[in-house]
């Protein structure tokens, strides 16, 4: 019988391709859109902040340099993950990434909290040539951001995008986007003080690369290592405790069951 | 060649179609004048100019016999097809060899920005993948639609303009990493720019094959181009769905996706395991179920399983793509569906895998003496093998180890070299020589050296990832006795180095065995034709010789 049916719709064509549309739909459509329906899929934190122009062109850096091929930004609620890196990470701590930087592998150590772990000194240092600071590693040496000058006439542009696809940034905010990314690492400009009028008390001004006659990629990029895991506080509080890793010998006996999640 | 199948007609308007592309190409390179988007503005410009002055200096040379071209196959686009495939195979893979010694000996990064393992990472993947693997499906498909339709495809130009419109993304793609531009989202890495003209080209493809299936002068449309049909057209929901952005202006390359977080996370994941699935899986088991077959010249085993493989890997691949984000911030729910539908997904699989395995019955002298049979057999048996990983590694408690180590790299590259490389090796042999007519490759010893290179590169090359991921893995998790972590990262770093040069030296025997390759099938085509009489009959009218081959049985 199934097979009568389908010698008829392997005659024809639309009629095939229309019966691989709809079966290959219904999966994307009952995993993806509750997504954006489901209020509990992203948690409420109202100390959130957007990215200031400055960590929003270092995280630009990030991508283009490739980063996030061997650094992850997602802490799993496993035990093990939350003792070397932190507490696990929530939805709403990459609510305003466009797009998500979670990884997928972690050649290097996860960053998602690498925020104030290290002084800026040693990230330019790290950054400069990773093998000064930690002998044995595989890293690239990214010399050339400390001798790019970054490009701000544009940042304006970039968190008009970023406004026109839900990111709360005002208008305000868009207007002085330039200047607040000079500000932002020149503590003693006229400029520092609009960053955190505009951005909050915690966001930090800082002469991030060490140099302060010229905003480089490096000033950027550190700047961004430096807020991530900082944008709020939510995990930090209310949280649940994470798993246990399943035990290997469990494992390998295949009666490994999970422990039904957060 | 690429011309003289076209008459004066056809010429002009592919001039039109390179003129229109220049003038994008002008656009871009005005509007992006400050930005890297005006180097790509550039680029297209001069590959358009070039492609008009080639066509004008060839505007007036001999036109073909209309009259005869319902009774040929129109060949000419897969052979340049079958040649781009395999100079992105060798560049794929060279960057591939390399980015993996980077990784062992970090100097190779030369402190050079388009150098860095960033950059270059994005250059082997798209490379290999949509580069290598691209190129075979496309010509391939050709190739099977006619024959298993017997019937010419459904245009002169819009072949060509798929195959070089396709190189043309792959080249903004590759170009565009090494420049610094990329979404970052992981096999889907090209621009705004790049990911809309994708679409042009992919739309030009699936009516290309769809309006060839509807020459068929067969009933029935033949299992294989059930697969290649998937291909295209899921392919292309995903792309188009995972690459909704916006640019930051139309002068600027950059872009931010319209997705984020945790949303931006499913689709992404949506998108990249049914990259797998039906980019590197449905395409190439149309492949599969048209050229082992042929080569075996035995009927595929099953009609029965075949309809149960492929409605099965339709529907369930779907759901898969969670199993990507396992105790990450993705909901619970949507995490144990995306593991319960990778479990389930080992059934359509295996039952291909199983299909071709079994077509192979009574065939097994011919696997034993034919590297090209063999490279389809052994191919169908990573198919399984791979599988069988895949769902094993989405199971929750398994993904805990797995996760974020080698041992994922390892289960893709069993994947890729095993399954998607062995398989279009296999098929490029099948079809070199019946495309030139010439009655065998040049060199079957050197068939045979091309086959154990690409083996035992992809053996060393599993193993070795295997062993790190699983060790890096157990490392993360060991406690000592009083409960604290045993092991800081860079104590599991410094534990990978030895699989790091094992797994460069796997990666550059398979390299290897694809310069062979290259070698032999250049001195195919440089060989004299098959005299006239000894040559099979490959027309459409003709009715096919070895037709029941490729016919399922009842």
């Amino acid at each position: 019988m199934a097979e009568l049916f389908h010698r008829k719709i392997e005659r024809t064509a639309i009629g095939f391709v229309l019966a691989i549309i709809a079966a290959a739909s219904v999966g994307g459509i009952i995993e993806i859109a509750p997504l954006f329906t489901i209020d509990e899929t992203v948690e409420e934190a109202p100390d959130m902040r957007p990215y200031t122009p400055l960590e929003l062109a270092g995280r630009n850096v990030y991508m283009r340099e490739g980063c996030y091929a061997c650094h992850s930004q997602m802490i799993r609620t496993l035990r093990d993950d939350v003792d070397r890196y932190g507490p696990y990470s929530l939805a709403v701590e990459s609510r305003y990434d466009h797009p998500m930087l979670w990884g997928s592998k972690r050649t290097g150590p996860d960053l998602a909290r690498i925020g104030g772990k290290y002084s800026d000194i040693w990230h330019v240092a790290h950054l400069t040539n990773p093998r000064d600071v930690v002998p044995q590693s595989n890293m690239p040496s990214y010399p050339w951001l400390a001798r790019t000058s970054l490009r701000t006439e544009d940042l304006g542009l970039h968190l008009k995008a970023q406004q026109q696809i839900g990111v709360p940034y005002t208008d305000e905010m868009i207007a002085n986007a330039a200047r607040d990314a000079l500000g932002q690492a020149l503590p003693d400009s006229d400029y520092a003080a609009g960053v955190q009028e505009r951005y909050g008390d915690k966001a930090q001004i800082s002469a991030f690369d060490g140099v302060t006659t010229e905003l480089t990629e490096m000033d950027a990029l550190v700047a961004y290592l430096q807020v991530l895991g900082t944008l709020t506080d939510a995990a930090y509080e209310n949280t649940v405790a994470p798993e246990e890793a399943p035990d290997a010998e469990d494992l390998a006996a295949g009666s490994a069951t999970t422990s039904g999640g957060r | 060649m690429m011309v003289s199948q076209l008459t004066r007609g056809e010429r002009e308007v592919s001039i039109l179609i390179a003129a229109a592309v220049a003038l994008c190409g002008l656009a871009l390179a005005i509007a992006g004048r400050n930005d890297p988007l005006g180097v790509h503005g550039a680029f297209v410009l001069v590959g358009g100019v070039a492609l008009i002055a080639f066509l004008l200096s060839r505007l007036d040379s001999p036109e073909p016999d209309v009259s005869l071209r319902p009774s040929e196959y129109y060949d000419d686009p897969i052979k340049v097809g079958i040649a781009l495939s395999m100079l992105w195979a060798v560049f794929g893979m060279f960057v591939g060899v390399w980015v993996a010694a980077e990784l062992a000996w970090p100097f190779l990064n030369f402190d050079t920005a388009w150098l860095s393992f960033g950059r270059l990472r994005p250059a082997h993947t798209t490379g290999v993948i949509f580069g290598f693997g691209g190129n075979a499906l496309i010509a391939t498909s050709f190739h099977v639609v006619q024959r298993t339709s017997r019937a010419r495809l459904a245009g002169q130009v819009s072949p060509w303009f798929v195959l070089l419109g396709y190189n043309l993304f792959c080249f903004i793609a590759v170009s565009g990493y090494l420049m610094g531009l990329t979404q970052s989202k992981e096999y889907a890495e090209p621009e705004w720019y790049a990911d809309l003209w994708l679409v042009v080209v992919w739309v030009t493809y699936f009516v290309l094959y769809l309006r060839t299936i509807a020459r068929r002068k067969e009933p029935h449309i033949y299992v294989a181009n059930w697969y290649f049909m998937a291909f295209i057209v899921v392919v292309a929901i995903l792309h188009i769905v995972n690459n909704l952005a916006i640019p930051v202006s139309l002068g600027h390359a950059w872009s931010y996706p319209i997705w984020s977080g945790v949303q931006d996370a499913m689709v992404q994941w949506w998108y990249g395991h049914n990259a797998v699935a039906f980019f590197l899986t449905a395409g190439f088991l149309g492949m599969m179920y048209y050229y082992l077959p042929k080569r075996a010249e035995r009927p595929i085993f099953s009609y029965r399983l075949s309809i149960l493989s492929f409605w099965g890997i339709t529907f369930f691949y779907m759901w898969a793509g969670s199993h990507h984000l396992h105790y990450t911030a993705l909901p619970h729910w949507v995490q144990t569906l995306g593991m319960t539908f990778s479990i389930m997904l080992l059934v359509p699989s295996w039952a291909s895998a199983g299909n071709a395995i079994l077509t192979l019955n009574g065939a097994w002298h011919k696997v034993r003496d034919d590297a090209t049979l063999r490279f389809m057999f052994v191919a169908a048996v990573f198919y399984g093998l791979s599988t069988f990983e895949g769902s094993f590694l989405a199971i929750r408690p398994v993904n805990s180890l797995s996760h974020y180590t080698d041992w994922t790299v390892g289960h893709v590259h069993a994947g890729a070299l095993g399954w998607v490389a062995l398989i279009t090796f296999g098929s490029i042999y099948t079809l070199v020589p019946s495309l030139w007519k010439r009655e065998r490759m040049y060199s079957a010893a050197l068939v045979e050296v091309h086959f154990w290179l690409a083996l035992i590169g992809t053996l060393i090359y599993v193993f070795a990832m295997w062993n790190s991921g699983i060790v890096q893995g157990l490392m993360w998790r060991t406690y000592t006795e009083s409960g604290t972590l045993a092991y800081s990262f860079l104590d599991s770093l410094v534990a990978m180095y030895p699989y790091y040069i094992a797994r460069t030296l796997g990666g550059f025997l398979f390299l290897l065995g694809a310069i062979v390759g290259c070698y032999n099938i250049w001195m195919t085509v440089r060989a004299s034709p098959a005299a006239a009489e000894t040559a099979p009959k490959d027309l459409p009218d003709a009715r096919w010789a070895e037709g029941t081959a490729t016919t399922p049985a009842e």
